[in-house]
C-alpha cells in the first residue's frame, strides 16, 4: 500500500480506490455555490415522485442531506464528526448499553440493609397476646460442640447410594439406624466452592458475580454464622481449603489452610487436614471445628465419579467420620449438652467429574446431622428429605444459640428441634420467620401482598394467643393441638417466604435487559450504516445530532418511550433497576434511545437515496452478488449461528479453518476463471472481490463532476508501477490463496486443540519434547532471523542493531532456561534436564514436598 | 408490387412459432432422455448398495465402507460410460482416426487420475490426516471425482477450456451441460456439508472420516441427478442456449 493522503485518518483504506482521480467531498464545498455543480444530481431527484417523498422524509428527519437550495439554518443542524470522535461516541454509548444490560442480567443479591457491624441487636421477644413476654433473651444453645465435616464435591449418591453402602459402612449405619437426621441438600448454581461456602455460612444465595471472584476470594462482609459465633465468644478451629481462611480472616483461633491449586494431588491435601485431628479431638478446648476435605473433588476432576479412587477416598472419609463421632460421644459424658456432627458436601459432581453448572448431579449434596439428641426407636426409618443448602445456616445458628444471619433465606430444619418442648420450638420458628419477613420487607416493595408475609402475621397472632394460654398454666391436650396448628402455620409461612426470597434472587430484570439490548443494537446499526461513509468521505461524518432534536419524530418516539417506561414501572411487581433510578436519569436514557433511533432512520434514508442515485448515475461495473460475496455473507452468518450450539463451540477452530479454506478455494476458482478465460467472461473480477462491495459503493458515491487537482506526478508513477507489476500480480493472485491454504494446514497440525483433538500428537508436542531440542533450537533461530529480516527493512542503523540485540536476547533467555540450545552446547540424550516449565504439575508438586 | 405487409408479417410469425414449437419438442424429448439417464445413474448407486450384500458376507455401507466406496465408484463410472456410448449426447464430435481416439481415452484416464490426486491434496489442506488413513482419503477423492470428473470427461472430453466454460456464468450450451453443472456442484456441496458433523461430539459411527463426507457427496450427487431434469423442465422457457 502506498502512503495515503496525510489528513486522511483512515489512510489504509484510501489507496484502495485512490487509483481513480481524487475527488473532494461534496460537502467540503461551500453550499451557496453548489447549485451549478449539483445539477447532475438534482434532476433525477426532482423527476421521481417517490424519491422526492423520500427526500422530504429525509429532510424532516435529519435536516438537509441533499442540497436543493442553500439553507444555512438546516446546514448548521448537522454536526460534523471525525471518524475517531464518532467511534469514541459509539463505544461510550455501547458501554452504557452493556452496563444497563448487565445490571438487569445479574440479579441484585438479596441483602439486609442493616449493617452487620452493630450486631448487638436485641432479639425479638416472644409474642404474647395482650402482654409482653418475659422471655426476651435468645434461647440457649442446643449443642455444646459442633463439628462440620465438609467434603468437597460429595454427591448425594456417594453416601445414600450403592457407593455409600459399599465404601462408607459407618456413615450408612448412622444414616439408617443411628441418632441422625439425613437430608439431600440442594445447592444453588453456581456450584463452585466459594459461593457454596458462603451459602452454607450466611444462608444467602450468592449471585453469578461470585464466580468471577471465586479465585481471589475477598473477605466475607455479610452477616454469617461464624461471625456471630465469634461475637458470642465461641472458639472456632478450621482445617482445610484455604478459601475459608481468606473468607473469614481472624475468625479462627487455629487454622491450617490447604491449597486447591494442585489438582493432581488427592492424598496430601487430605492428610494435611487429618493430621491435626487426634490432637484437636483430645484437647476439646473449642466450640466449633470445621474440616474441609478437598481430595474427593480433585479425584473427580482427574478421573470422574466412577473411578476406583473414589471408593478409597470415601473409605478414608468414613474412617475420619468414625473417629470424630466416637471421640465426640466419649467427650459428651462430661458435658451437659450433646454435640452435633455435620457431614455435608458443598456441591456435587457431574458425570464427567466437573462442577459449576446446575445439573441434578451437581446440585444434590448429602447433609447429615449426627447427634445423640436425635435418638430414635429401632423401627424409625427416616428417608433423606430434600432441603435447601441455605437451611444449614439458620439451623446452625439456632443450634449454637446465635442470632440467625440477617441475609439468610433458609428455613430451620425442623427435625433438629423436634425433641424440644413446644414453647421452645415455636420460639425458634418465630425467630426464623421474623428474620425472613424482615428480609422480605427490605427487598420487596410490595411485601404486604406477599402470601408468606400474610401467613407470618397470622402465625404470629396465633402464637401470641397460644403463649397466653400456656402462661395461664393450661397444660392440656388442647394446648398441644393448638401448638401443632401454630407450628404448621409457621412452617407454611417459612416455606413461602423462603421461596419468594429465593426467586427474588434468580429473577432477571427483563426491562433493563431489553433497554440495554436496544441501546447496544442501535449503536451497532448506526455504526454499520455509517461505516461506508466514514471510510469514503475522507473520514468525516455528518452526524444528524442536532436536527433530530427539533424533529417531530424524535419527540414522538420520546413520548412513546416515556409512556412505556411509566407503564412498565407502575405495573411491574418486582423491582426494576431502571425504575429505581431518578426520573432524570431514566429520561436521559429514553432520550438517548430515541436520538439513536432517529439517527439510524436518517442514515437509512440517506442510504436509500444514495443507492437510487447510484443506479441512476453511475454505470456500475457489475451489479449483484458474486459467489465470493455470497460465501462471505453466508459464512459469517453460519459461523455466528453455529455458536449457538455447544458442540460447535467446543470445536470452533474447526469451523474457522473450514470456512477459511472454503473462502480460499472460492477465491482460487474466481481467480483461475478470470485468468484462464481472460477478459471475455469476467473482466477483472478478482480486483472487485478484493476491494469488496464497500469500495464499489464508495467510489461511485464520489462526485465525478468536481475534481480536485490530483497530483499528476504521483498518478503517473502509479500507472507505470502498476504496469510493471502487472505480470507479477497474476502470479500473486493465483498463488496467494494456495499459500494461505498451506499455512492453515500447517497451523492446524502445529497445535491441536478442541475437545476431540487436544490429545492428538502435533508438531508443537514433537518440538517441545526433550528429544528434539536441536530441531527446536534451529527453528527458533531461523524464525528470529526471519523476524529480523522482515522488520529491519525500514529501520535506521541504530534501531537495526537494537533489534538484533533484542532478538539475540530472546534466544539467550530461552537458552538460559533450557528450552533451546546454543549451537556450541553439546547435546546429550542421556541427560534429561528438567525445567519447571516442562514438568507436569504432579511431578512438580512431588518435587516440592520431597 | 410489394406483397401485403400484414401477410408477410403473419407468415413470418407462423414460421417463427413453428421453429419455436420444434425447439420445444426437441427440448422436451431431450429433457425426457436426461431424466431417464439420471434415473439410471441413481439406480446404479442403489445397485452398488444392494448387489455386494448378496455376494459378500457382512457387507454394510458403514462397516465395510471402503468396499462400498470401490463398488459404488465402479458402478457409477460404468453406468456413465455406458450412457455415453449409448446416448451420445455430444453429437458434434467429428469422426477421427483410431489413434486419435486412443490418445483421447488415455488423456481421459490421466485427467481422471490427476483429478483424484488434486482432490486428495484439497482434502489434506482441509484438514484430512496427512499420513494416517491415506487409503480412505484417496478413495473419497476417487468417488468424488467419479461423481464429478467422469461425467465431465464423458460429456466434454479432456478439454479444460470447455470445462471452465461450462462452470462459468452463462457458459452452458445444452441441457446436458446444464445437468452436468448442477450435479457436479451439488456433489461438491454435499461433500462440503458432510464434513460438518465430523468434529462434533455425537459419537455416531458415521462421523468417522471420511464416511460422512462420502455419504454427503453421494446424497448430493443423487439430489443433483434428481433435481436437474426438474429444474430444467421448470425453467425451460427461460433457458436459451447459444449454440443449440
Amino acid at each position: 500500500m502506498l502512503s495515503g493522503p496525510p489528513r486522511d485518518s483512515v489512510g489504509l483504506w484510501a489507496p484502495g480506490w485512490a487509483g481513480a482521480p481524487r475527488r473532494t467531498n461534496r460537502r467540503d464545498r461551500p453550499r451557496g455555490k453548489s447549485s451549478g455543480s449539483d445539477c447532475r444530481r438534482s434532476p433525477p431527484l426532482r423527476s421521481s415522485g417517490a424519491r422526492a417523498l423520500a427526500r422530504h422524509a429525509g429532510r424532516l428527519l435529519a435536516g438537509q442531506w441533499y442540497p436543493v437550495s442553500g439553507r444555512p439554518a438546516q446546514r448548521r443542524a448537522t454536526m460534523r464528526l471525525g471518524s475517531g470522535a464518532f467511534a469514541a461516541c459509539c463505544v461510550a454509548i455501547e458501554v452504557i448499553g452493556v452496563a444497563i444490560f448487565i445490571r438487569g442480567f445479574f440479579p441484585a443479591p438479596v441483602r439486609s440493609s442493616a449493617s452487620s457491624e452493630h450486631g448487638a441487636e436485641t432479639p425479638a421477644p416472644e409474642p404474647v397476646a395482650g402482654a409482653s413476654s418475659n422471655w426476651t433473651k435468645l434461647p440457649s444453645p442446643l449443642f455444646s460442640k459442633v463439628v462440620i465435616v465438609l467434603i468437597d464435591a460429595l454427591r448425594d449418591d456417594f453416601v445414600f447410594g450403592s457407593k455409600g453402602v459399599k465404601y462408607m459402612p459407618y456413615t450408612t449405619y448412622l444414616v439408617e439406624k443411628g441418632a441422625s437426621h439425613s437430608f439431600v441438600a440442594e445447592a444453588k448454581p453456581p456450584t463452585v466452592t466459594m459461593p457454596r461456602i458462603k451459602a452454607l455460612m450466611t444462608g444467602s444465595v450468592p449471585g453469578f458475580v461470585d464466580v468471577i471472584r471465586n479465585l481471589n476470594s475477598p473477605v466475607l462482609l455479610e452477616d454469617n454464622v461464624l461471625r456471630q459465633a465469634k461475637a458470642a465468644g465461641k472458639r472456632i478451629i478450621f482445617y482445610g481449603d484455604e478459601t475459608w481462611v481468606k473468607l473469614f480472616p481472624k475468625h479462627f483461633v487455629e487454622y491450617d489452610g490447604t491449597t486447591s491449586f494442585f489438582v493432581s494431588d488427592y492424598t496430601e491435601v487430605d492428610n494435611n487436614v487429618t493430621r491435626h485431628l487426634d490432637k484437636v479431638l483430645k484437647r476439646g478446648d473449642w466450640d466449633v471445628l470445621i474440616l474441609h476435605y478437598l481430595g474427593l473433588d480433585h479425584i473427580g476432576h482427574i478421573s470422574g465419579p466412577n473411578s476406583p479412587l473414589i471408593g478409597h477416598k470415601l473409605n478414608e472419609m468414613d474412617s475420619v467420620l468414625m473417629k470424630i463421632h466416637t471421640s465426640l460421644l466419649s467427650k459428651e459424658r462430661e458435658s451437659l449438652l450433646p454435640s452435633l456432627l455435620v457431614l455435608c458436601g458443598d456441591h456435587g459432581m457431574s458425570e464427567t467429574g466437573s462442577h459449576g453448572a446446575s445439573s441434578t448431579e451437581e446440585v444434590s449434596t448429602p447433609l447429615i446431622l449426627i447427634s445423640s439428641a436425635f435418638e430414635r426407636k429401632p423401627g424409625d426409618i427416616r428417608h433423606p428429605k430434600h432441603v435447601q443448602q441455605t437451611d444449614l445456616a439458620a439451623t446452625l445458628a439456632i443450634g449454637l444459640g446465635l442470632p440467625i444471619p440477617k441475609d439468610s433465606v433458609g428455613s430451620l430444619l425442623l427435625p433438629v428441634i423436634e425433641g424440644k418442648p413446644m414453647r421452645e420450638q415455636l420460639r425458634f420458628l418465630h425467630l426464623n420467620t421474623l428474620q425472613l419477613s424482615k428480609l422480605l420487607q427490605e427487598n420487596v416493595p410490595a411485601y404486604e401482598k406477599d402470601p408468606g408475609f400474610e401467613q407470618f402475621k397470622m402465625a404470629e397472632r396465633l402464637h401470641g394467643n397460644w403463649v397466653k394460654l400456656h402462661l395461664e398454666e393450661n397444660h392440656s391436650d388442647i394446648l398441644l393441638g393448638l401448638g401443632t396448628k401454630v407450628l404448621r402455620q409457621y412452617l407454611g409461612a417459612l416455606k413461602t417466604l423462603s421461596l419468594s426470597l429465593s426467586t427474588q434472587v434468580a429473577h432477571y430484570d427483563m426491562y433493563s435487559m431489553v433497554v440495554g439490548t436496544v441501546v447496544v443494537l442501535e449503536v451497532l446499526t448506526l455504526f454499520l450504516l455509517s461505516t461506508p461513509h466514514v471510510l469514503c468521505r475522507k473520514a468525516e461524518l455528518d452526524v444528524p445530532l442536532l436536527s433530530p432534536v427539533f424533529s417531530l419524530l424524535f419527540y414522538l418516539i420520546f413520548l412513546v418511550l416515556s409512556a412505556i417506561h411509566v407503564l412498565v414501572c407502575t405495573s411491574s411487581e418486582s423491582s426494576c433497576y431502571l425504575c429505581g433510578l431518578p426520573w432524570l436519569a431514566a429520561a436521559s436514557v429514553m432520550l438517548l434511545i430515541s436520538a439513536l433511533l432517529c439517527a439510524i432512520l436518517s442514515a437509512l434514508i440517506r442510504m436509500v437515496i444514495d443507492s437510487t442515485l447510484l443506479t441512476k448515475n453511475a454505470a456500475l461495473p457489475s451489479s449483484g452478488w458474486s459467489e465470493v460475496n455470497l460465501l462471505l455473507l453466508l459464512g459469517t452468518v453460519g459461523h455466528v449461528l453455529s455458536l449457538g450450539a455447544s458442540s460447535f463451540v467446543e470445536e470452533e477452530h474447526q469451523t474457522w479453518y473450514f470456512l477459511v479454506n472454503t473462502l480460499c478455494l472460492a477465491l482460487i476458482q474466481e481467480s483461475c476463471r478470470s485468468c484462464l478465460l481472460g477478459d471475455e467472461y469476467e473482466p477483472h473480477r478478482h480486483f472487485q472481490v478484493e476491494q469488496g462491495c464497500v469500495d464499489i459503493l464508495a467510489c461511485s458515491l464520489q462526485d465525478s463532476t468536481s475534481c480536485s487537482t490530483p497530483n499528476p506526478d504521483r498518478a503517473g508513477k502509479r500507472v507505470s508501477l502498476s504496469e510493471a507489476q502487472g505480470s507479477c500480480r497474476w502470479w500473486t493472485v493465483l498463488a496467494s490463496p494456495w499459500l494461505v491454504l498451506i499455512c492453515c494446514r500447517l497451523l492446524r497440525s502445529l497445535n491441536q486443540t478442541g475437545v476431540q483433538g487436544a490429545h492428538r500428537p502435533d508438531i508443537s508436542h514433537w518440538l517441545t519434547s526433550s528429544d528434539h531440542k536441536v530441531e527446536l533450537s534451529g527453528l527458533a533461530a531461523l524464525s528470529l532471523v526471519l523476524v529480523f529480516l522482515l522488520v529491519q527493512r525500514g529501520c535506521s542503523l541504530v534501531s537495526k542493531v537494537a533489534l538484533a540485540l533484542g532478538l539475540l536476547g530472546v534466544f539467550c533467555y530461552r537458552a538460559a532456561i533450557g528450552v533451546v540450545l546454543f549451537p556450541w552446547q553439546p547435546y546429550n540424550k542421556g541427560i534429561s534436564k528438567v525445567t519447571p516449565t516442562t514438568l507436569p504439575p504432579s511431578t512438580f508438586q512431588r518435587a516440592l514436598w520431597a | 408490387m410489394p406483397s401485403d405487409p400484414a401477410r408477410v408479417r403473419s407468415r413470418r410469425q407462423k414460421a417463427a412459432s413453428q421453429i419455436a414449437t420444434q425447439e420445444n419438442t426437441m427440448k422436451d424429448t431431450d429433457i425426457k432422455r436426461l431424466l431417464y439417464t439420471n434415473l439410471l445413474c441413481i439406480f446404479s448407486i442403489f445397485l452398488s448398495v444392494f448387489i455386494p450384500s448378496f455376494l459378500l458376507d457382512n457387507f454394510s455401507v458403514l462397516e465395510t465402507h471402503l468396499t462400498w466406496l470401490c463398488t459404488c465408484s465402479a458402478f457409477v463410472a460404468a453406468v456413465n460410460l455406458l450412457l455415453y456410448v449409448i446416448v451420445k449426447p455430444n453429437l458434434s464430435s467429428k469422426r477421427s482416426s483410431l489413434s486419435h481416439k486412443v490418445t483421447r481415452v488415455l488423456k481421459c484416464c490421466i485427467y481422471f487420475l490427476m483429478s483424484c490426486f488434486f482432490l486428495h491434496v484439497i482434502f489434506v489442506l482441509y484438514g484430512a490426516p496427512l499420513i494416517e488413513l491415506v487409503l480412505e482419503t484417496f478413495l473419497f477423492a476417487v468417488i468424488l471425482s467419479t461423481f464429478t470428473t467422469v461425467p465431465c470427461l464423458c460429456l466434454l472430453g479432456p478439454n479444460l477450456r470447455a470445462w471452465l466454460r461450462v462452470f462459468s456464468r452463462n457458459g452452458v450450451t445444452s441441457i446436458w451441460e446444464n445437468s452436468l453443472q448442477i450435479t457436479t456442484i451439488s456433489s461438491f456441496i454435499g461433500a462440503w456439508l458432510g464434513a460438518f458433523p465430523i468434529p462434533l461430539d455425537w459419537e455416531r459411527p458415521w462421523q468417522v472420516w471420511p464416511i460422512s463426507c462420502t455419504l454427503g457427496a453421494t446424497f448430493g450427487y443423487m439430489a443433483g441427478l434428481a433435481i436437474s431434469p426438474l429444474w430444467i423442465y421448470w425453467n425451460r422457457k427461460q433457458l436459451t442456449y447459444k449454440n443449440n
